[in-house]
């Protein structure tokens, strides 16, 4: 897929939250095909502190009104900075980057649905990681499956965009202090043990990412976790955001996000370029 | 349109923009924004004779106008690099040169040869001047003995144009120039990052995995061009500059200041399509000023 650079106009910037925004982008020309799970590197400008470009998940993709949604955590200056653009700004992004969601037929063989049956992917969110999710719904929805959304937060006041997750699936609810949906962590929901899914994507704080994957391996469902290591270039080239995982599950063709063979049971992976999203059997999570 | 070709000993570079190592991949990772074969020279990841993991994660920190690293060297092995990248990068027309690190003159030796097989890679980049890596790397560049003894075995191996980049962590860097010239390099390219730290207050902890790692980006530019100036009047070697350029501009002082070429490291994070533009932007500048050829401004600044 290839990437671009592209001096986008901030068409709105709206702060859904006390810590979040949802920034809208566009351009004159049509934008770009973009993949659920891919991200973008923000160029950050006016922000002393902040050096490098921040690597943003696609929150969404309004192909019909040509717009970017981005859903930004402000955690630092950088994000606290993009927080503050305006109707009308420029904001340099590189996109789309990485690689997303596997397609519902790479994940899914057709042979596992039988045919009077849709395929019911359950995709699960916590804090900002729910940014994803929502453009990932919308293809998978329009892939013919019936996702179902389960969202974690602390509060009801932490949910974010549920109003857009509904008009893509049936969206699930835990928050940790019980004032909305089931009272717990995502991993606690009725929904788990009630009804069976065939694939779990998941997006959220490694340790809501970690009890979901180790129920998914339990149960034997297909599993994606979407990870967010420490990035600079996001491309591939400075090796800083590697993860360690099976050597086993090696892809790549040209060497330049695998480590050597000191220990060939491992390998380091660039997560910027063959993630973010993996499939939990290739991480070291489960040993 | 100004005379923009520049040599290195028998290297030839259309123009003097040059990417520096661990910072452009194979170049492959940025052909969607620049056409490889316009860039000068793609001085491709550090590769050593063995593979080598590299350090844990993290392996990066943020830092005023720069960033640490601390990768550690990770690379598939030189023989990985002979079979399988190298017939990748023949189709794009690039002008590649290969870093070449090691823990032992005789490992760099090896690799340097197995190098030097390849017909179409016409220099290597020694780096004696890595900080991330325990074994050999920095230990060799920050004495005249230890970078004599490397740049001797190398020397011997290989035929090609012999660039030795050299660390800034020293005290005279202009002796180790002096040593590694004496030694038969052809050139030398300064500076590599400086050695540097980073902490995390709340976690009461060293951010970066090894605890230090290597400084670029912006901050390190003006140490970079004091000692570009320094090596570019010790030596009669050709010098490569680098460390912080970011523009035009940038390139254009560590020109002044004696550097034939010039390397874009952090800046290519920060715009994958910086390498370009500053081709344009100093080809620009010396059409603006009315300078035919890029050598009037070699070295300018005394």
């Amino acid at each position: 897929m290839k990437k671009h650079i592209l001096d986008l106009t901030v068409r709105s910037v709206e702060r859904v939250h006390e810590r979040y925004v949802l920034i809208k982008l566009t351009q004159h020309d049509a934008l770009p095909p973009m993949n659920p799970g891919q991200f973008v590197e923000v160029r950050v400008d006016g922000s002393s502190s902040t050096f490098l470009r921040r690597p943003i998940s696609i929150h969404f993709v309004d192909y019909q009104n040509n717009e970017l949604w981005l859903l930004v955590a402000c955690v630092g200056d950088g994000t606290r900075r993009l927080a503050e653009l305006q109707a009308g700004d420029t904001l340099n992004c590189v996109l789309p980057l990485g690689n997303g969601f596997s397609p519902l037929a790479t994940v899914l063989p057709e042979s596992n649905c039988p045919s009077e049956e849709h395929h019911s992917p359950l995709l699960v969110g916590g804090g900002v990681g729910v940014a994803p999710l929502l453009y990932l719904g919308k293809v998978l929805k329009e892939q013919g499956a019936e996702p179902t959304f389960l969202l974690g937060a602390r509060s009801a006041k932490d949910l974010l965009m549920l109003s857009e997750f509904e008009k893509y699936g049936r969206v699930l609810v835990t928050t940790e202090d019980g004032s909305m949906g089931e009272k717990g962590f995502v991993t606690n929901h009725s929904v788990l043990q009630q009804e069976s899914f065939d694939l779990i994507q998941v997006c959220g704080p490694t340790p809501m990412m970690k009890a979901v994957a180790r129920f998914a391996h339990e149960k034997g469902i297909t599993c994606e976790v979407s990870l967010e290591n420490l990035m600079a270039c996001g491309l591939g080239a400075c090796l800083c955001c590697v993860e360690k995982m099976k050597a086993s599950g090696e892809s790549s063709k040209d060497g330049a996000s695998h480590s050597g063979n000191d220990n060939p049971l491992t390998t380091n992976v660039c997560v910027c370029k063959e993630g973010p999203v993996f499939n939990i059997n290739r991480l070291l999570w489960q040993s | 349109m100004a005379k923009l070709d520049v040599n290195i000993g028998a290297l030839q570079l259309k123009n003097p923009v040059m990417t520096a190592s661990g910072t452009f991949g194979y170049g492959l990772e940025f052909q969607d924004f620049v056409e490889l074969s316009e860039i000068g020279g793609i001085i491709v990841k550090g590769t050593t004779l063995k593979p080598r993991e590299g350090n844990d994660y993290p392996r990066m920190a943020e830092t005023p106008q720069g960033m640490l690293n601390c990768v550690g060297l990770q690379n598939k092995g030189v023989d990985y690099f002979c079979e399988h990248i190298y017939p990748q990068l023949l189709p794009t027309g690039g002008n590649y040169i290969v870093n070449v690190s090691g823990s032992s003159p005789e490992d760099y030796a090896e690799c340097a040869a197995r190098v030097d097989a390849l017909e179409h890679i016409q220099a290597i980049e020694l780096n004696i001047s890595c900080p991330n890596v325990k074994d050999g790397g920095m230990a060799f560049g920050v004495t005249c003995a230890g970078a004599s003894s490397v740049v001797k075995a190398v020397r011997q191996a290989y035929h090609k144009t012999l660039i030795v980049k050299l660390s800034p962590n020293v005290t005279d860097i202009t002796e180790i120039a002096r040593a590694v010239e004496a030694e038969g390099a052809d050139s030398v390219s300064l500076i590599n990052t400086l050695m540097g730290m980073a902490v995390d207050i709340e976690k009461r902890r060293k951010t970066l995995s090894i605890g230090t790692g290597g400084l670029s980006g912006p901050c390190v530019k003006p140490v970079a061009l004091r000692m570009v100036h320094q090596v570019a009047k010790s030596v009669k070697i050709p010098v490569i500059g680098l460390g912080g350029i970011s523009s035009a501009k940038d390139a254009i002082e560590f020109l002044m200041c004696g550097a034939t070429a010039i390397e874009i490291g952090t800046a290519n994070f920060l715009d994958p399509a910086i390498t370009i533009k500053v081709r344009d932007g100093i080809n620009d500048w010396l059409d603006n000023h009315g300078v035919a050829d890029i050598h009037e401004i070699i070295g300018a600044i005394q």
